[in-house]
Protein backbone atom coordinates (compact mmCIF):
# COMPACT_ATOMS: atom_id res chain seq x y z
CA UNK A 1 0.00 0.00 0.00
CA UNK A 2 2.91 2.76 0.75
CA UNK A 3 4.37 1.92 -2.92
CA UNK A 4 1.43 3.75 -4.41
CA UNK A 5 0.53 6.89 -2.45
CA UNK A 6 -0.37 9.26 -4.85
CA UNK A 7 -0.39 12.87 -4.27
CA UNK A 8 -3.74 13.41 -2.15
CA UNK A 9 -2.37 10.58 0.21
CA UNK A 10 0.99 12.12 0.96
CA UNK A 11 -0.68 15.21 1.32
CA UNK A 12 -2.90 13.36 3.94
CA UNK A 13 0.19 11.83 5.68
CA UNK A 14 1.72 15.46 5.86
CA UNK A 15 -1.58 16.92 7.39
CA UNK A 16 -1.13 14.34 10.07
CA UNK A 17 2.43 16.82 12.18
CA UNK A 18 1.01 19.54 10.36
CA UNK A 19 -2.29 19.26 12.39
CA UNK A 20 -0.75 17.87 15.69
CA UNK A 21 1.38 21.50 15.28
CA UNK A 22 -2.12 23.44 15.02
CA UNK A 23 -2.97 21.77 18.02
CA UNK A 24 -0.19 22.62 20.03
CA UNK A 25 0.39 26.00 18.53
CA UNK A 26 -3.40 27.45 17.95
CA UNK A 27 -5.85 28.90 19.92
CA UNK A 28 -8.09 26.12 21.49
CA UNK A 29 -11.12 27.21 20.01
CA UNK A 30 -10.00 27.01 16.49
CA UNK A 31 -8.36 23.33 17.48
CA UNK A 32 -11.74 22.95 18.66
CA UNK A 33 -13.09 23.61 15.18
CA UNK A 34 -10.38 21.50 13.72
CA UNK A 35 -11.41 18.66 15.75
CA UNK A 36 -15.46 19.39 14.99
CA UNK A 37 -14.98 19.70 11.02
CA UNK A 38 -13.01 16.22 11.59
CA UNK A 39 -15.75 14.51 12.73
CA UNK A 40 -18.50 16.26 10.51
CA UNK A 41 -15.78 16.55 7.46
CA UNK A 42 -15.78 12.27 7.74
CA UNK A 43 -19.66 12.74 6.71
CA UNK A 44 -19.51 15.30 4.08
CA UNK A 45 -16.54 12.65 2.66
CA UNK A 46 -18.92 9.67 2.92
CA UNK A 47 -22.32 12.36 0.56
CA UNK A 48 -18.77 12.79 -1.67
CA UNK A 49 -17.81 9.59 -2.74
CA UNK A 50 -21.62 8.80 -3.06
CA UNK A 51 -22.20 11.95 -5.71
CA UNK A 52 -19.18 10.12 -7.60
CA UNK A 53 -21.74 7.75 -8.54
CA UNK A 54 -23.86 10.46 -9.02
CA UNK A 55 -26.19 10.37 -5.91
CA UNK A 56 -27.21 12.93 -3.55
CA UNK A 57 -27.71 11.61 -0.06
CA UNK A 58 -30.06 13.77 1.89
CA UNK A 59 -30.06 11.41 5.11
CA UNK A 60 -26.23 10.96 5.78
CA UNK A 61 -27.22 12.17 9.08
CA UNK A 62 -28.38 9.31 9.99
CA UNK A 63 -24.92 7.13 9.90
CA UNK A 64 -23.64 10.80 11.44
CA UNK A 65 -26.48 9.83 14.33
CA UNK A 66 -25.78 5.78 14.42
CA UNK A 67 -22.31 6.38 14.91
CA UNK A 68 -22.78 9.09 17.62
CA UNK A 69 -25.73 7.23 19.48
CA UNK A 70 -23.76 4.07 19.26
CA UNK A 71 -21.18 5.40 21.64
CA UNK A 72 -23.39 7.14 23.52
CA UNK A 73 -25.26 4.13 24.06
CA UNK A 74 -22.25 1.84 24.91
CA UNK A 75 -21.46 4.60 27.76
CA UNK A 76 -24.99 4.58 28.80
CA UNK A 77 -25.99 1.07 29.00
CA UNK A 78 -22.61 -0.99 29.28
CA UNK A 79 -20.17 1.58 30.79
CA UNK A 80 -17.89 0.95 27.08
CA UNK A 81 -15.75 4.30 26.84
CA UNK A 82 -12.54 2.95 25.22
CA UNK A 83 -12.28 5.16 22.06
CA UNK A 84 -10.92 2.11 19.77
CA UNK A 85 -14.17 -0.28 21.03
CA UNK A 86 -16.82 2.66 20.48
CA UNK A 87 -15.29 3.21 16.77
CA UNK A 88 -15.60 -0.44 15.74
CA UNK A 89 -19.13 -0.90 17.38
CA UNK A 90 -20.23 2.18 15.43
CA UNK A 91 -18.21 0.80 12.02
CA UNK A 92 -20.37 -2.48 12.76
CA UNK A 93 -23.58 -0.90 13.54
CA UNK A 94 -23.72 0.97 10.53
CA UNK A 95 -22.03 -1.35 8.23
CA UNK A 96 -24.96 -4.03 9.62
CA UNK A 97 -27.86 -0.82 9.51
CA UNK A 98 -26.85 0.42 5.92
CA UNK A 99 -26.58 -3.68 4.45
CA UNK A 100 -30.16 -3.98 5.12
CA UNK A 101 -31.07 -0.60 4.21
CA UNK A 102 -28.83 -1.03 1.29
CA UNK A 103 -30.92 -3.29 -0.40
CA UNK A 104 -34.33 -1.14 -0.85
CA UNK A 105 -31.73 1.99 -1.76
CA UNK A 106 -29.76 1.02 -4.09
CA UNK A 107 -32.14 0.40 -6.70
CA UNK A 108 -33.17 4.25 -6.50
CA UNK A 109 -31.45 7.24 -8.38
CA UNK A 110 -31.43 11.03 -8.45
CA UNK A 111 -34.17 12.83 -6.34
CA UNK A 112 -35.45 9.12 -5.39
CA UNK A 113 -32.10 8.14 -3.71
CA UNK A 114 -32.24 11.50 -2.24
CA UNK A 115 -35.75 11.40 -1.02
CA UNK A 116 -35.27 7.88 0.60
CA UNK A 117 -32.27 8.78 2.24
CA UNK A 118 -33.42 11.44 4.21
CA UNK A 119 -37.02 9.76 4.77
CA UNK A 120 -34.72 6.52 6.42
CA UNK A 121 -33.01 9.41 8.42
CA UNK A 122 -36.09 11.37 9.51
CA UNK A 123 -37.62 7.80 10.72
CA UNK A 124 -34.58 7.72 13.28
CA UNK A 125 -35.05 10.99 13.95
CA UNK A 126 -38.22 10.52 15.29
CA UNK A 127 -37.74 7.51 16.88
CA UNK A 128 -35.25 9.52 18.81
CA UNK A 129 -37.09 12.16 19.64
CA UNK A 130 -39.78 10.57 21.00
CA UNK A 131 -37.61 8.37 23.35
CA UNK A 132 -37.97 9.58 27.10
CA UNK A 133 -35.33 6.75 27.62
CA UNK A 134 -33.04 8.44 25.61
CA UNK A 135 -33.25 12.04 26.56
CA UNK A 136 -36.06 12.82 23.86
CA UNK A 137 -34.98 16.03 21.55
CA UNK A 138 -32.64 16.86 24.59
CA UNK A 139 -30.61 14.04 23.49
CA UNK A 140 -28.14 12.88 26.55
CA UNK A 141 -24.22 12.95 27.81
CA UNK A 142 -21.34 10.24 26.81
CA UNK A 143 -18.77 9.29 29.10
CA UNK A 144 -15.42 10.71 28.49
CA UNK A 145 -13.25 8.39 26.23
CA UNK A 146 -10.73 6.14 27.48
CA UNK A 147 -7.60 4.78 25.59
CA UNK A 148 -7.15 0.78 26.49
CA UNK A 149 -7.25 1.80 29.49
CA UNK A 150 -5.78 4.90 30.04
CA UNK A 151 -8.10 8.11 31.26
CA UNK A 152 -5.98 11.53 30.94
CA UNK A 153 -7.07 14.20 32.68
CA UNK A 154 -7.51 18.08 31.98
CA UNK A 155 -5.40 19.43 29.57
CA UNK A 156 -3.55 16.05 28.65
CA UNK A 157 -7.35 14.46 27.87
CA UNK A 158 -8.50 17.31 25.12
CA UNK A 159 -5.16 17.20 23.81
CA UNK A 160 -5.09 13.05 23.22
CA UNK A 161 -8.97 13.15 22.31
CA UNK A 162 -7.61 16.01 19.47
CA UNK A 163 -5.22 13.04 18.01
CA UNK A 164 -7.72 10.39 18.51
CA UNK A 165 -10.04 12.24 16.08
CA UNK A 166 -6.95 13.39 13.77
CA UNK A 167 -5.52 10.34 12.80
CA UNK A 168 -8.58 8.17 12.23
CA UNK A 169 -10.32 10.70 10.13
CA UNK A 170 -6.97 10.86 7.94
CA UNK A 171 -6.72 7.41 7.84
CA UNK A 172 -10.21 7.62 7.19
CA UNK A 173 -9.56 9.97 4.08
CA UNK A 174 -6.71 7.70 2.39
CA UNK A 175 -8.80 4.19 2.86
CA UNK A 176 -11.67 6.63 0.67
CA UNK A 177 -9.03 7.70 -1.83
CA UNK A 178 -7.48 4.20 -2.20
CA UNK A 179 -11.33 2.86 -2.57
CA UNK A 180 -11.98 6.14 -5.30
CA UNK A 181 -8.75 5.23 -7.05
CA UNK A 182 -9.91 1.23 -6.84
CA UNK A 183 -11.51 -0.50 -10.02
CA UNK A 184 -14.57 -0.25 -7.57
CA UNK A 185 -14.45 3.54 -7.86
CA UNK A 186 -14.22 3.75 -11.36
CA UNK A 187 -17.27 1.62 -11.70
CA UNK A 188 -18.92 4.38 -9.80
CA UNK A 189 -17.54 7.02 -11.98
CA UNK A 190 -19.08 5.22 -14.80
CA UNK A 191 -22.70 5.09 -13.15
CA UNK A 192 -22.85 7.93 -12.72
CA UNK A 193 -22.35 8.56 -17.14
CA UNK A 194 -23.76 5.61 -18.01
CA UNK A 195 -25.60 2.90 -15.74
CA UNK A 196 -26.84 1.05 -18.93
CA UNK A 197 -23.14 0.87 -20.61
CA UNK A 198 -21.79 -0.23 -16.77
CA UNK A 199 -24.28 -3.45 -17.17
CA UNK A 200 -23.26 -4.03 -20.52
CA UNK A 201 -19.53 -4.23 -19.47
CA UNK A 202 -19.78 -6.55 -17.23
CA UNK A 203 -20.63 -5.21 -13.71
CA UNK A 204 -23.49 -4.71 -11.68
CA UNK A 205 -24.44 -1.27 -10.74
CA UNK A 206 -26.60 -2.09 -8.12
CA UNK A 207 -23.72 -3.93 -6.12
CA UNK A 208 -21.50 -0.85 -6.56
CA UNK A 209 -24.07 1.36 -5.57
CA UNK A 210 -24.71 -1.18 -2.21
CA UNK A 211 -20.83 -1.22 -1.95
CA UNK A 212 -20.33 2.77 -1.87
CA UNK A 213 -23.57 3.39 -0.04
CA UNK A 214 -22.18 1.08 3.31
CA UNK A 215 -18.80 2.20 2.79
CA UNK A 216 -20.05 5.95 2.94
CA UNK A 217 -21.95 4.70 6.34
CA UNK A 218 -19.12 3.18 7.82
CA UNK A 219 -16.68 6.55 7.65
CA UNK A 220 -19.94 8.66 8.72
CA UNK A 221 -20.68 6.48 11.10
CA UNK A 222 -16.90 7.00 12.28
CA UNK A 223 -17.09 10.86 12.12
CA UNK A 224 -20.20 10.58 14.59
CA UNK A 225 -18.51 9.02 17.23
CA UNK A 226 -15.45 11.39 17.00
CA UNK A 227 -17.92 14.20 16.72
CA UNK A 228 -20.60 12.71 19.76
CA UNK A 229 -16.98 12.21 22.00
CA UNK A 230 -15.39 15.70 21.34
CA UNK A 231 -19.00 17.19 22.47
CA UNK A 232 -19.73 14.90 24.94
CA UNK A 233 -23.06 14.82 23.60
CA UNK A 234 -25.43 13.29 21.19
CA UNK A 235 -29.35 14.76 20.66
CA UNK A 236 -31.55 13.70 17.43
CA UNK A 237 -30.63 16.78 15.71
CA UNK A 238 -27.68 14.84 14.53
CA UNK A 239 -29.97 12.78 11.95
CA UNK A 240 -32.65 15.72 10.83
CA UNK A 241 -32.97 16.43 7.58
CA UNK A 242 -30.94 20.20 8.25
CA UNK A 243 -28.15 18.30 9.37
CA UNK A 244 -27.70 16.06 6.48
CA UNK A 245 -28.42 19.37 4.08
CA UNK A 246 -25.29 21.02 5.97
CA UNK A 247 -23.04 18.04 4.40
CA UNK A 248 -24.39 17.99 1.01
CA UNK A 249 -23.88 21.64 1.50
CA UNK A 250 -20.00 20.91 2.23
CA UNK A 251 -19.97 18.24 -0.54
CA UNK A 252 -21.07 20.68 -3.13
CA UNK A 253 -19.01 23.97 -1.89
CA UNK A 254 -16.37 21.96 -1.63
CA UNK A 255 -16.63 19.88 -4.83
CA UNK A 256 -15.40 16.34 -5.45
CA UNK A 257 -12.63 16.67 -6.96
CA UNK A 258 -10.63 15.28 -4.17
CA UNK A 259 -10.90 13.53 -0.67
CA UNK A 260 -9.09 16.66 0.59
CA UNK A 261 -12.05 19.07 -0.33
CA UNK A 262 -14.54 17.91 2.13
CA UNK A 263 -12.24 18.12 4.92
CA UNK A 264 -11.00 21.09 4.29
CA UNK A 265 -14.94 22.81 3.10
CA UNK A 266 -16.18 21.67 6.57
CA UNK A 267 -13.64 24.06 8.53
CA UNK A 268 -14.03 26.96 6.21
CA UNK A 269 -17.78 26.43 6.36
CA UNK A 270 -17.67 26.37 10.28
CA UNK A 271 -15.32 29.66 9.99
CA UNK A 272 -17.92 31.01 7.90
CA UNK A 273 -20.69 30.26 10.75
CA UNK A 274 -18.98 31.68 13.12
CA UNK A 275 -17.97 35.26 11.39
CA UNK A 276 -21.84 34.69 9.68
CA UNK A 277 -23.03 34.34 13.11
CA UNK A 278 -20.92 37.24 14.86
CA UNK A 279 -22.07 39.94 11.70
CA UNK A 280 -25.46 38.88 11.67
CA UNK A 281 -26.46 36.71 14.35
CA UNK A 282 -30.44 37.19 13.55
CA UNK A 283 -29.84 36.27 9.28
CA UNK A 284 -26.63 34.39 9.46
CA UNK A 285 -28.34 31.70 7.01
CA UNK A 286 -28.64 34.41 4.32
CA UNK A 287 -24.69 34.78 4.33
CA UNK A 288 -24.32 30.92 4.64
CA UNK A 289 -26.75 30.83 1.44
CA UNK A 290 -25.53 33.85 -0.42
CA UNK A 291 -21.97 31.90 -0.25
CA UNK A 292 -23.37 28.70 -2.05
CA UNK A 293 -24.90 30.99 -4.39
CA UNK A 294 -21.98 32.74 -5.27
CA UNK A 295 -19.79 29.32 -5.44
CA UNK A 296 -22.68 27.68 -7.53
CA UNK A 297 -22.57 30.17 -10.11
CA UNK A 298 -18.58 31.03 -10.22
CA UNK A 299 -17.52 27.65 -8.94
CA UNK A 300 -19.62 25.23 -9.79
CA UNK A 301 -17.28 22.26 -9.58
CA UNK A 302 -16.87 23.47 -6.15
CA UNK A 303 -13.91 25.25 -4.59
CA UNK A 304 -11.18 22.44 -5.25
CA UNK A 305 -11.60 23.19 -9.12
CA UNK A 306 -9.48 26.23 -7.49
CA UNK A 307 -7.09 23.70 -6.39
CA UNK A 308 -7.32 21.81 -10.44
CA UNK A 309 -7.05 25.02 -11.92
CA UNK A 310 -3.65 26.21 -10.77
CA UNK A 311 -2.22 22.11 -11.20
CA UNK A 312 -3.52 22.29 -14.41
CA UNK A 313 -3.62 25.08 -15.98
CA UNK A 314 -4.16 24.00 -19.79
CA UNK A 315 -6.94 22.18 -21.82
CA UNK A 316 -6.83 18.75 -23.10
CA UNK A 317 -4.77 19.16 -26.74
CA UNK A 318 -6.90 18.93 -29.19
CA UNK A 319 -5.82 17.00 -31.69
CA UNK A 320 -4.19 18.11 -34.89
CA UNK A 321 -5.99 19.21 -38.32
CA UNK A 322 -5.06 16.28 -39.94
CA UNK A 323 -6.22 13.67 -37.89
CA UNK A 324 -9.44 12.34 -39.16
CA UNK A 325 -12.00 10.11 -38.84
CA UNK A 326 -11.12 6.71 -39.86
CA UNK A 327 -12.44 6.86 -43.42
CA UNK A 328 -12.19 10.40 -44.53
CA UNK B 1 -17.44 -24.02 -37.11
CA UNK B 2 -18.82 -24.83 -34.04
CA UNK B 3 -22.64 -22.92 -33.08
CA UNK B 4 -22.02 -20.83 -30.50
CA UNK B 5 -25.36 -19.20 -30.34
CA UNK B 6 -28.96 -20.88 -31.39
CA UNK B 7 -31.96 -19.15 -30.72
CA UNK B 8 -35.53 -21.23 -30.82
CA UNK B 9 -38.52 -19.64 -30.95
CA UNK B 10 -37.83 -16.62 -29.44
CA UNK B 11 -40.81 -14.32 -29.24
CA UNK B 12 -41.20 -10.81 -26.92
CA UNK B 13 -44.62 -9.19 -26.76
CA UNK B 14 -45.20 -5.49 -25.72
CA UNK B 15 -49.01 -6.07 -24.55
CA UNK B 16 -50.92 -6.96 -27.70
CA UNK B 17 -47.76 -5.71 -30.19
CA UNK B 18 -45.73 -8.49 -30.82
CA UNK B 19 -42.07 -7.36 -31.46
CA UNK B 20 -40.29 -10.62 -32.71
CA UNK B 21 -41.79 -13.57 -33.05
CA UNK B 22 -40.53 -17.76 -33.90
CA UNK B 23 -37.08 -16.18 -34.32
CA UNK B 24 -34.64 -18.92 -35.09
CA UNK B 25 -30.89 -17.89 -35.72
CA UNK B 26 -27.47 -19.81 -35.20
CA UNK B 27 -23.92 -18.21 -35.30
CA UNK B 28 -20.75 -20.00 -35.99
CA UNK B 29 -17.36 -18.90 -34.20
CA UNK B 30 -15.47 -16.07 -36.49
CA UNK B 31 -18.76 -16.15 -38.86
CA UNK B 32 -19.72 -12.55 -39.81
CA UNK B 33 -23.80 -12.31 -39.99
CA UNK B 34 -25.63 -9.06 -41.68
CA UNK B 35 -29.05 -8.85 -40.39
CA UNK B 36 -31.45 -6.27 -42.04
CA UNK B 37 -34.78 -4.93 -41.97
CA UNK B 38 -36.88 -1.58 -41.89
CA UNK B 39 -37.58 -0.28 -38.65
CA UNK B 40 -39.54 -2.14 -36.20
CA UNK B 41 -38.73 -4.92 -38.09
CA UNK B 42 -37.53 -6.66 -34.03
CA UNK B 43 -33.91 -6.93 -35.05
CA UNK B 44 -32.76 -4.47 -31.69
CA UNK B 45 -35.55 -6.66 -29.51
CA UNK B 46 -33.81 -9.68 -30.91
CA UNK B 47 -30.41 -8.42 -29.77
CA UNK B 48 -32.13 -7.00 -26.73
CA UNK B 49 -33.48 -10.26 -25.79
CA UNK B 50 -30.04 -12.22 -26.69
CA UNK B 51 -27.59 -9.88 -24.77
CA UNK B 52 -30.12 -9.56 -21.76
CA UNK B 53 -31.46 -6.50 -21.96
CA UNK B 54 -35.23 -8.04 -22.72
CA UNK B 55 -36.66 -11.44 -21.23
CA UNK B 56 -37.74 -13.05 -23.95
CA UNK B 57 -41.95 -13.75 -23.79
CA UNK B 58 -41.00 -17.37 -24.91
CA UNK B 59 -38.82 -19.39 -26.44
CA UNK B 60 -35.12 -20.49 -25.78
CA UNK B 61 -31.25 -18.79 -25.93
CA UNK B 62 -28.97 -20.82 -26.17
CA UNK B 63 -25.09 -19.77 -25.67
CA UNK B 64 -22.12 -22.41 -26.35
CA UNK B 65 -24.84 -25.16 -25.03
CA UNK B 66 -25.96 -23.40 -22.08
CA UNK B 67 -29.22 -22.04 -21.61
CA UNK B 68 -28.86 -17.98 -20.95
CA UNK B 69 -32.58 -17.21 -21.34
CA UNK B 70 -33.36 -14.21 -18.92
CA UNK B 71 -29.49 -13.88 -17.31
CA UNK B 72 -28.76 -10.29 -16.79
CA UNK B 73 -26.77 -8.35 -19.07
CA UNK B 74 -23.76 -8.31 -17.22
CA UNK B 75 -23.39 -12.01 -17.04
CA UNK B 76 -24.30 -12.71 -20.65
CA UNK B 77 -21.67 -9.95 -20.99
CA UNK B 78 -18.89 -11.75 -18.84
CA UNK B 79 -19.92 -15.41 -20.87
CA UNK B 80 -18.23 -13.77 -23.62
CA UNK B 81 -21.59 -12.05 -25.64
CA UNK B 82 -21.25 -8.04 -25.87
CA UNK B 83 -22.91 -5.31 -27.88
CA UNK B 84 -22.70 -2.01 -29.38
CA UNK B 85 -25.15 0.94 -29.63
CA UNK B 86 -27.07 2.57 -32.16
CA UNK B 87 -26.42 5.67 -29.77
CA UNK B 88 -23.52 5.16 -28.89
CA UNK B 89 -23.62 4.63 -24.81
CA UNK B 90 -19.99 6.20 -23.61
CA UNK B 91 -19.13 8.15 -20.28
CA UNK B 92 -19.47 11.94 -22.10
CA UNK B 93 -17.73 14.06 -19.51
CA UNK B 94 -15.13 11.56 -19.26
CA UNK B 95 -12.05 11.24 -22.15
CA UNK B 96 -11.58 8.58 -24.93
CA UNK B 97 -8.52 7.00 -22.88
CA UNK B 98 -10.78 7.40 -19.68
CA UNK B 99 -13.71 5.34 -21.19
CA UNK B 100 -11.17 2.45 -22.60
CA UNK B 101 -9.47 2.21 -19.19
CA UNK B 102 -13.11 2.13 -17.60
CA UNK B 103 -14.22 -1.06 -19.60
CA UNK B 104 -10.85 -2.50 -19.27
CA UNK B 105 -11.02 -2.05 -15.94
CA UNK B 106 -14.47 -3.60 -15.55
CA UNK B 107 -13.55 -6.22 -17.91
CA UNK B 108 -10.79 -7.52 -15.78
CA UNK B 109 -12.70 -7.71 -12.39
CA UNK B 110 -13.95 -10.57 -11.47
CA UNK B 111 -14.88 -9.52 -8.00
CA UNK B 112 -15.31 -6.06 -6.56
CA UNK B 113 -11.72 -4.96 -5.32
CA UNK B 114 -11.83 -1.76 -3.17
CA UNK B 115 -8.43 -1.23 -2.41
CA UNK B 116 -6.02 -1.77 -4.85
CA UNK B 117 -5.15 1.05 -7.53
CA UNK B 118 -7.05 0.14 -10.75
CA UNK B 119 -5.29 2.20 -13.17
CA UNK B 120 -1.57 1.77 -14.03
CA UNK B 121 1.28 2.35 -16.75
CA UNK B 122 0.20 -1.53 -18.37
CA UNK B 123 -3.53 -0.79 -18.22
CA UNK B 124 -2.85 2.75 -20.24
CA UNK B 125 -0.48 0.80 -22.78
CA UNK B 126 -3.26 -1.84 -23.39
CA UNK B 127 -6.23 0.84 -23.84
CA UNK B 128 -4.08 2.51 -26.44
CA UNK B 129 -3.68 -0.69 -28.10
CA UNK B 130 -7.37 -0.89 -28.17
CA UNK B 131 -8.01 2.43 -29.40
CA UNK B 132 -5.00 1.78 -31.99
CA UNK B 133 -6.79 -1.38 -33.37
CA UNK B 134 -9.47 0.89 -34.34
CA UNK B 135 -7.51 4.08 -35.60
CA UNK B 136 -8.51 6.52 -32.86
CA UNK B 137 -5.57 6.70 -30.45
CA UNK B 138 -5.26 10.34 -32.02
CA UNK B 139 -8.47 11.43 -30.02
CA UNK B 140 -7.11 9.67 -26.59
CA UNK B 141 -7.15 12.53 -24.57
CA UNK B 142 -10.52 14.44 -26.06
CA UNK B 143 -13.60 13.98 -24.09
CA UNK B 144 -16.24 12.09 -25.81
CA UNK B 145 -19.06 15.44 -26.44
CA UNK B 146 -16.54 17.09 -28.53
CA UNK B 147 -15.98 13.89 -31.01
CA UNK B 148 -17.71 13.62 -34.26
CA UNK B 149 -20.10 11.11 -34.80
CA UNK B 150 -17.85 8.63 -36.35
CA UNK B 151 -15.25 8.55 -33.55
CA UNK B 152 -17.80 8.27 -30.99
CA UNK B 153 -18.96 4.70 -32.84
CA UNK B 154 -15.35 3.47 -32.91
CA UNK B 155 -15.08 4.21 -29.29
CA UNK B 156 -18.67 2.22 -28.48
CA UNK B 157 -17.45 -0.33 -30.48
CA UNK B 158 -14.14 -0.65 -28.80
CA UNK B 159 -15.58 -0.59 -25.41
CA UNK B 160 -17.52 -3.36 -26.39
CA UNK B 161 -14.53 -5.20 -27.64
CA UNK B 162 -12.53 -5.21 -24.59
CA UNK B 163 -13.35 -8.07 -22.85
CA UNK B 164 -12.67 -9.90 -25.94
CA UNK B 165 -15.95 -11.56 -26.51
CA UNK B 166 -16.52 -14.67 -28.02
CA UNK B 167 -19.80 -13.01 -30.25
CA UNK B 168 -20.27 -9.15 -30.75
CA UNK B 169 -23.68 -7.48 -31.89
CA UNK B 170 -23.15 -4.24 -34.03
CA UNK B 171 -26.05 -2.04 -33.91
CA UNK B 172 -26.12 -0.09 -36.50
CA UNK B 173 -22.72 0.38 -36.73
CA UNK B 174 -22.42 2.99 -39.67
CA UNK B 175 -25.54 5.17 -38.55
CA UNK B 176 -25.04 8.92 -38.37
CA UNK B 177 -22.10 8.45 -40.04
CA UNK B 178 -21.35 10.39 -43.92
CA UNK B 179 -21.88 8.34 -46.58
CA UNK B 180 -18.32 8.57 -47.39
CA UNK B 181 -17.54 7.51 -44.11
CA UNK B 182 -19.01 4.07 -44.10
CA UNK B 183 -17.39 1.65 -45.87
CA UNK B 184 -13.87 2.70 -44.42
CA UNK B 185 -15.35 2.92 -40.87
CA UNK B 186 -16.74 -1.03 -41.52
CA UNK B 187 -13.66 -2.02 -42.73
CA UNK B 188 -11.69 -0.79 -40.01
CA UNK B 189 -14.02 -2.51 -37.56
CA UNK B 190 -14.35 -6.05 -39.92
CA UNK B 191 -10.39 -5.99 -40.06
CA UNK B 192 -9.93 -5.62 -36.17
CA UNK B 193 -12.44 -8.40 -35.33
CA UNK B 194 -11.26 -11.04 -37.99
CA UNK B 195 -7.93 -10.48 -36.25
CA UNK B 196 -9.77 -11.96 -32.71
CA UNK B 197 -12.10 -14.50 -34.45
CA UNK B 198 -14.52 -13.10 -32.86
CA UNK B 199 -18.51 -13.79 -34.36
CA UNK B 200 -19.78 -10.62 -35.31
CA UNK B 201 -23.78 -9.91 -35.89
CA UNK B 202 -24.71 -6.39 -37.36
CA UNK B 203 -27.34 -4.37 -38.12
CA UNK B 204 -26.95 -2.64 -41.08
CA UNK B 205 -29.38 -0.59 -43.35
CA UNK B 206 -27.13 -0.04 -46.04
CA UNK B 207 -27.09 -2.95 -48.67
CA UNK B 208 -23.65 -2.08 -49.96
CA UNK B 209 -22.24 -2.36 -46.92
CA UNK B 210 -24.00 -6.04 -45.85
CA UNK B 211 -23.20 -6.87 -49.56
CA UNK B 212 -19.38 -5.79 -48.93
CA UNK B 213 -18.72 -7.24 -45.40
CA UNK B 214 -21.66 -10.38 -44.90
CA UNK B 215 -21.33 -13.90 -46.32
CA UNK B 216 -24.90 -14.26 -44.45
CA UNK B 217 -27.72 -12.34 -44.30
CA UNK B 218 -30.72 -12.67 -41.85
CA UNK B 219 -33.89 -10.63 -43.19
CA UNK B 220 -36.67 -9.15 -40.66
CA UNK B 221 -40.05 -8.08 -41.05
CA UNK B 222 -42.81 -7.54 -38.67
CA UNK B 223 -40.89 -9.17 -35.97
CA UNK B 224 -40.19 -12.63 -38.02
CA UNK B 225 -37.24 -13.77 -40.23
CA UNK B 226 -38.46 -13.73 -43.70
CA UNK B 227 -35.05 -15.12 -44.97
CA UNK B 228 -31.45 -16.61 -44.31
CA UNK B 229 -28.91 -17.34 -45.91
CA UNK B 230 -25.58 -16.65 -48.28
CA UNK B 231 -26.29 -12.75 -49.00
CA UNK B 232 -26.60 -12.71 -52.87
CA UNK B 233 -29.57 -15.14 -52.19
CA UNK B 234 -31.39 -13.39 -49.35
CA UNK B 235 -30.88 -10.40 -51.53
CA UNK B 236 -32.51 -11.95 -54.69
CA UNK B 237 -35.53 -13.30 -52.94
CA UNK B 238 -38.46 -11.50 -53.80
CA UNK B 239 -40.20 -11.04 -50.56
CA UNK B 240 -37.29 -9.75 -49.24
CA UNK B 241 -36.58 -6.72 -52.19
CA UNK B 242 -40.21 -6.62 -51.80
CA UNK B 243 -40.62 -5.88 -48.27
CA UNK B 244 -37.20 -5.49 -46.73
CA UNK B 245 -35.32 -4.00 -49.33
CA UNK B 246 -37.77 -1.57 -50.57
CA UNK B 247 -37.93 -0.29 -54.23
CA UNK B 248 -34.91 1.73 -54.62
CA UNK B 249 -32.65 -1.24 -53.75
CA UNK B 250 -35.41 -3.33 -56.35
CA UNK B 251 -34.71 -0.87 -59.49
CA UNK B 252 -30.88 -0.80 -58.57
CA UNK B 253 -30.69 -4.12 -58.76
CA UNK B 254 -32.82 -4.70 -61.55
CA UNK B 255 -31.28 -2.01 -63.76
CA UNK B 256 -27.89 -3.94 -62.94
CA UNK B 257 -28.88 -7.12 -64.03
CA UNK B 258 -30.16 -5.81 -67.60
CA UNK B 259 -26.99 -4.48 -67.89
CA UNK B 260 -25.10 -7.34 -67.41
Amino acid sequence: MIRNLDRTEITLLAGIPFLIACGLLLPQWVVNYIQVSLGTGLVALGVMIQMRAGLVSFGQGLYFCIGGYTAGLAGKFFGISDIFVLLLMGIATSVVISGVLGILIRRYREIFFAMLTMAVSMILFGMLSSSEELGSTDGFNLLPPTYLGWSPEGEVATFTLYIATVLPAIFCAIVLNRYLRSPMGYVNEAIRENELRVEYLGTSAHQAVHITYMIAAAVSSIGGVLWALSLGHVDPEMTNWTTSGQFVFVAILSGTGSIIAPLVGTFLLEILRVYAVDISPNTWQMILGTVMLLIIIFLPKGLWSLVERKRNPKQPKQPEPSAKVPGE
Amino acid sequence: MTTILETKNLERTFGAVVAASDINITIKEGEILGVIGSNGAGKTTFVNMVTGYLTPSSGQILYRGQDITGKPTREITKLGICRSFQIPQLFLELSVIDNALIALTIAKQTRPVLLRPAIDEKLRAEAMEVLARFGIEQWAEQEITTLPQGVRKLVDIAMATVSKPDLLFLDEPTSGVSADEKMEIMRVLIDALKSTNTAVLFIEHDMEIVETFSPRVAAFYEGTILADGPTAEVLANDKVREYVIGGEFHRKATSEEAVS
